[in-house]
């Protein structure tokens, strides 16, 4: 499917009187939530801040690592039928389906705490160093909010790409089944350069906003001792390694397999 | 006429203080919170004094130049901190303690005093550790001791090489926390200018604010001084460089007198001046010479690096003056040596001022980490300042200019002569004698800032109940005012072509040379000439950039600098008087035939209390005797 | 050798200030950073000009009054150093030597290189000690502290409270000179009657004075003169994370 293909497509779906209803209760309480969270966010202490910030991240680690999991079955079963059994599951799954708006929440508090710490942090140095330093302390470090905002966009367009055409657009089914057929519509974005390309670059931004964040949340929750954060900052390295490349790994079978055709 | 009364409580040594306590006047808790103290210097003393008068209810008004209290150069303090708990059950105890001290000052202490700081050091540790002083520990969790200076028993407390910063913190903990009740108001970047007197009562001080050089007056029923040494005074020192007298100074010429200006401590084991341009000495912490040995070589001006020259041609010249303590003898003996060996054409490094303090021997028996653990952060110092490795080639020391015995005179209430003036901690005269010794000044100093002075304080403030505010607009205060901004507005004024820093250093190298180590009455004389010399020059040639209203360094030390050069003109004169050699004063007419220093007990035993009595006038002498009823006076010898 | 200093220039807190250039001949290898600024302020001086405002006064490493942004990085290339116990062997002949100011909106500019850091006095202030009066204290043995405790927390004590810490951190966060003293009275038994609202109230002061957020970088502990370790934030965060839930220290 080529990009116009999609484009029209999303324009139809929002264009779909009910949808765009459902989509537009859906912004607006997410809106109502965000200035809430806002809201609170400023009354918390510096440390309250990182502490959450802390949590969030884990939290949403934890997704990354199921969504990684259930990406995977489309590399072990090119038929689709696992990828999409584990789709429908987390579709219709009531758990699942709760915890789909705490996600939203916590990616809300996240990028939110993220962007107020930034401005806060932006406020406390008025006058800027003519010389600034770089000191010897990792370098991602210094960029979170850099990689986090490019990590936002690729969401917004990921989201956009498949997420709510999943919820409000029309999929056909997979074979005689009562299941959607995402597996063709991830299959279908993969084969497009532009997109796999765009999708490796923010993976590998992402593995280094995660090689700074997972250590970083031990830190901030308290947890540093001489014996265990050498092994904790070594992990830090090996998930962000494992996440970004299992992400990248996956579009780029596709886009180069015979196997996979959209 | 001024009479010198001690007021030395009645009573057996070891009861006068506690016969004190029992019978001084009290001002009750009321009357307290109506009275105002003002106190200068923020230092251990200080910061001690603030935070304990404070508590009594006492509404403190603390002043520093430095921009917090925490910066003052007690900090510097590295060796230890003395009290006579004997923990280790080595026989120590206050009267030990007492006679240490006494003993280590070569007789030229009081008795009284002595005794009462030994009495209160065991409570300071007490109080220290309670503020979260964190001392060294044995693996038991219990307080852990090292020996110092040459005494017999261990009652030294120490954190690392750091144990003064440790003890400000901990006082200044204290003095924080008062703050923020709003018992002590904090006024930090001031110099204090003068001292304000009305009816022959302190009753305020005239400051300058440093950041906007406003001058203003504050007012108090009494005022602290807890200003610190002017060991600066020989410009390279191991002093903080904003260590200065000049509030010291301000006091003394409005009547307090200044006892034994000249008792000034040189340390034995500084780095020494590596260029011209350089402003200050790096002290290396005397436990060093208990594994390192000094040396120079045999021959005169050898110029071969020190690995080179072999074992038979080095000179280990304490070992061989002083068999029984070799490199183990006081810091006033060593530093002595040292200079002996220099100024005879025997001393190392491209000036020829240094000499070797050498390792090796201490590494090859006992192993490099063994060293490496007791003196790590020595060496490292040491490397990082000097390019050197101590490990691999020995250290070049010589001895610097330290701590000032000499201070303003005070009675047992540590009052001076001005009623309401009193002085604390290194400022004052009253411990140290003629020699203050290793770990010494850390205990007296936060002794008499939180035992001391909120007790004898009260002596005087119990009669000041009934007087109210002291308002900042008596003519006293519009004179005092008047009088330093005439003096600042001068200095400005001179706009002539040399700075500060040049005339300071050249007015150090005067005191260096003849009022430093060793003093003679010819040299003395001389220095007195060239003193007027410089001085007049520096009224005339001085430039001072800026202007009063603004911050201005260069006017700051400017100040420091003019006062400089009458306090050293009173060290000659205090060093010329005394013709005899004691601690760390050493006449060279005054010596045994071996070269020793020879004290004359019979006409030299007395405090040295000098009256002011106008500008480039001969200061008047007043003595008070030295009386000693529990120990009797003996030679110190360390052979 | 020959340097070409960049120094920052402001008059006081009010007027706007700059970076003014001055090529300095001369200066010895042997001299300490602060010793070159001296000699540069007596050329200054000597032909009429103003000279540089900084702050120092011990001079040996310990009294933290001594600043100073030099090339990029708070009291200059050496580790675990002071800017005044850096020497100017770390330069070479015809080098460019930027200095600015400590920066961050909590430590206002006073003039030229100096900072008022009275901050981190009102964060003291707010918690920063034991409350017992003079007199009051126990014998001091009766209260044995093991000795890495103890050691652990004179480690955290050696703050000499210089601000480059702030300064270096990209957010200008104070967290890691807070830390040193919230963990140094966490450390030790005297200090646990007062933790809780210690922690709390310190952090507050800390927060309304206008620090920003720590994010973990590390770069306060590599700039720390006295080699202070971002452990204490963790254990601060500990502190603080049992003081808001009033839950039982826990101790790692």
């Amino acid at each position: 499917m080529s990009a116009k293909k999609l484009n029209s497509k999303f324009a139809h779906l929002i264009t779909k009187d009910d949808n765009f209803k459902k989509l537009s209760i859906n912004f607006f309480i997410f809106t109502k939530i965000s200035i809430i969270m806002s809201n609170s966010i400023l009354q918390y202490s510096s440390i309250t801040k990182k502490i959450v910030m802390a949590l969030v991240g884990l939290f949403l680690l934890m997704f990354l690592l199921v969504h990684l999991a259930v990406n995977s079955f489309l590399i072990f079963d090119p038929s689709r039928t696992l990828f999409n059994e584990g789709a429908h599951f987390m579709a219709t799954n009531p758990i699942i389906q709760t915890m789909q708006y705490v996600l939203f929440g916590g990616f809300i508090l996240h990028i939110i705490l993220g962007i107020t710490l930034q401005i806060q942090n932006w406020m406390a140095r008025p006058v800027r160093y003519k010389m600034e330093g770089w000191s010897h302390t990792s370098p991602f470090s210094k960029f979170m909010i850099h990689t986090g905002i490019i990590i936002f966009i690729f969401l917004t367009i990921h989201f956009i790409n498949f997420f709510l055409v999943a919820k409000f657009g029309e999929i056909p089914s997979f074979g005689d089944t009562e299941m959607e057929d995402m597996g063709l519509l991830v299959i279908q974005v993969f084969k497009m350069p532009g997109y796999v390309a765009f999708y490796v670059i923010a993976l590998i931004l992402l593995a280094f906003h995660l090689h700074h964040a997972f250590q970083s949340a031990f830190q901030s929750l308290g947890m540093n001792h001489s014996k265990y954060t050498p092994f904790i900052k070594g992990l830090s390295t090996v998930v962000s390694v494992v996440i970004a490349l299992g992400f990248i790994l996956i579009p780029l079978v596709i886009f180069f397999s015979s196997r996979y055709q959209a | 006429m001024i009479k010198l009364d001690a007021k030395i409580p009645e009573g057996p040594l070891a009861e006068k203080w506690s016969l004190y306590k029992k019978n001084v006047h009290l001002v009750n808790p009321a009357n307290k919170t109506k009275i105002d103290i003002i106190l200068v210097g923020t230092g251990l003393s200080g910061s001690a004094a603030a935070s304990s008068l404070a508590e009594l209810g006492y509404n403190v008004k603390a002043f520093c130049f430095q921009d917090a209290p925490r910066r003052a150069h007690s900090v510097a303090a590295q060796g230890g901190i003395n009290a006579a708990k004997n923990y280790r059950n080595d026989s120590d105890s206050v009267f030990r303690l007492f006679y240490d001290i006494i003993k280590g000052g070569d007789f030229r202490a009081r008795e009284a005093n002595v005794y009462r700081a030994a009495e209160v050091s065991n409570q300071t540790i007490d109080q220290l550790v309670a503020a979260g002083t964190p001392f060294a520990r044995e693996y038991s969790g219990y307080l852990d001791n090292r020996s110092f200076g040459g005494v017999q028993v261990s009652r030294t407390f120490y954190a690392k090489g750091q144990t003064g910063q440790q003890c400000l913190l901990g006082a200044y903990s204290g003095l924080i926390r008062q703050i923020a009740k709003g018992k002590v108001t904090m006024y930090s970047r001031r110099d204090m200018l003068d001292l304000v007197i009305i009816d022959g009562k302190a009753r305020g001080i005239i400051t300058r604010n440093l950041v906007t050089g406003e001058i203003e007056r504050h007012s108090a029923h009494a005022v602290i001084l807890a200003t610190g040494g002017y060991g600066t005074i020989y410009y390279l020192s191991t002093l903080a460089l904003g260590s200065n007298p000049s509030a010291a100074w301000a006091a003394h010429k409005k009547g307090a007198l200044f006892a034994n200006p000249s008792f000034v401590q040189i340390h034995p084991t500084s780095i020494p001046q590596m260029n011209d341009y350089q402003a200050k000495l790096t002290l290396m912490s005397e436990s060093l010479r208990n594994d390192g040995r000094i040396w120079v070589p045999k021959a005169k001006g050898d110029k071969r690096a020190p690995n080179s020259i072999p074992e038979e041609e080095r000179d280990y010249y304490l070992e061989r003056r002083y068999p029984a303590f070799g490199n183990l003898v006081p810091r006033d003996v060593a530093s002595r040596a040292a200079k002996e060996r220099c100024d005879a054409g025997y001393g190392v490094g491209d000036t020829g001022l240094s000499v070797y303090l050498d390792f090796s021997k201490s590494i090859e028996k006992q192993g490099k980490k063994a060293i490496e653990n007791k003196y790590g952060n020595l060496f490292e110092m040491y490397n990082k300042i000097t390019g050197i490795n101590p490990y691999n080639e020995p250290m070049r020391i010589y001895p610097a200019g330290h701590y000032t015995m000499g201070g303003l005179w005070v009675d047992y209430n540590l009052m001076t002569t001005i009623p309401g003036l009193f002085a604390i901690g290194e400022s004052n005269f009253s411990d140290h004698g003629a020699n203050r010794l290793g770990a010494g000044s850390l205990m007296q100093c936060a002794g008499e800032g939180y035992f001391v002075i909120p007790v004898t304080i009260s002596s005087f403030l119990s009669d000041e109940i009934k007087t109210p505010k002291i308002p900042t607009s008596h003519p006293e205060f519009e004179k005092a005012e008047k009088e330093s901004k005439d003096k600042l507005h001068k200095l400005l004024s001179i706009n002539g072509k040399q700075t500060v820093t040049a005339f300071h250093r050249r007015l150090g190298k005067i005191m260096w040379d003849h009022c430093g180590m060793v003093r003679n009455e010819e040299g003395l004389k001389k220095a007195i000439e060239l003193i007027a010399k410089l001085k007049e020059e520096f009224w005339k040639d001085v430039k001072v950039p800026g202007a009063l209203n603004e911050l201005n360094q260069e006017l700051e030390k400017a100040v420091r600098v003019a006062d400089f050069f009458e306090l050293a003109r009173l060290m000659c004169q205090d060093a010329i008087n005394r013709k005899e050699s004691c601690g760390a004063h050493f006449r060279e007419e005054s010596q045994t035939p071996e070269g020793e220093a020879q004290r004359i007990d019979s006409e030299y035993s007395y405090v040295a209390a000098w009256e002011y009595c106008g500008e480039d006038k001969e200061h008047n002498l007043h003595k008070e005797a030295l009386k000693f009823e529990n120990i009797e006076l003996k030679e110190r010898s360390y052979k | 050798m020959n340097i070409k200093l960049e120094i920052w220039r402001q008059k006081d807190a009010k007027s706007k200030g700059g970076f003014v250039t001055y090529p300095l001949d001369g200066v010895s290898e042997g001299m300490s950073f602060l010793e070159m600024m001296d000699f540069l302020n007596t050329t200054l001086i000597k032909k009429g000009d103003e000279p540089v405002a900084f702050e120092h006064d011990c001079r040996e490493g310990i009294c933290g009054s001594c600043s100073l942004y030099i090339n990029g990085r708070a009291h200059g290339p050496a580790h675990e150093t002071t800017t005044c116990e850096l020497r100017m062997t770390k330069f070479r002949n015809g080098d460019r030597i930027v200095v600015e100011p400590w920066r961050s909106k909590a430590f206002p500019l006073i003039k030229d290189l100096i900072v008022d850091r009275s901050s981190f006095e009102k964060i003291m202030q707010a918690g920063g000690f034991i409350s017992v009066n003079t007199g009051a204290a126990p014998e001091a043995n009766s209260i044995p502290i093991p000795k890495n405790h103890a050691d652990e927390a004179f480690d955290s004590a050696v703050c000499v409270g210089c601000g480059a810490c702030v300064a270096t951190c990209k957010n200008s966060s104070a967290m890691l000179f807070v830390s040193a003293k919230i963990s140094q009275l966490a450390l030790l038994p005297q200090g646990q009657v007062e933790a809780k609202t210690r922690v709390q109230n310190m952090v507050t002061k800390m927060d309304d004075l206008g620090f920003g957020n720590c994010t973990n970088t590390g770069a306060c502990e590599a700039e720390c003169p006295k080699g202070i370790k971002i452990a204490n934030i963790a254990r601060m965060n500990r502190e603080f994370i049992c003081a808001k839930m009033g839950a039982q220290k826990m101790s790692l």
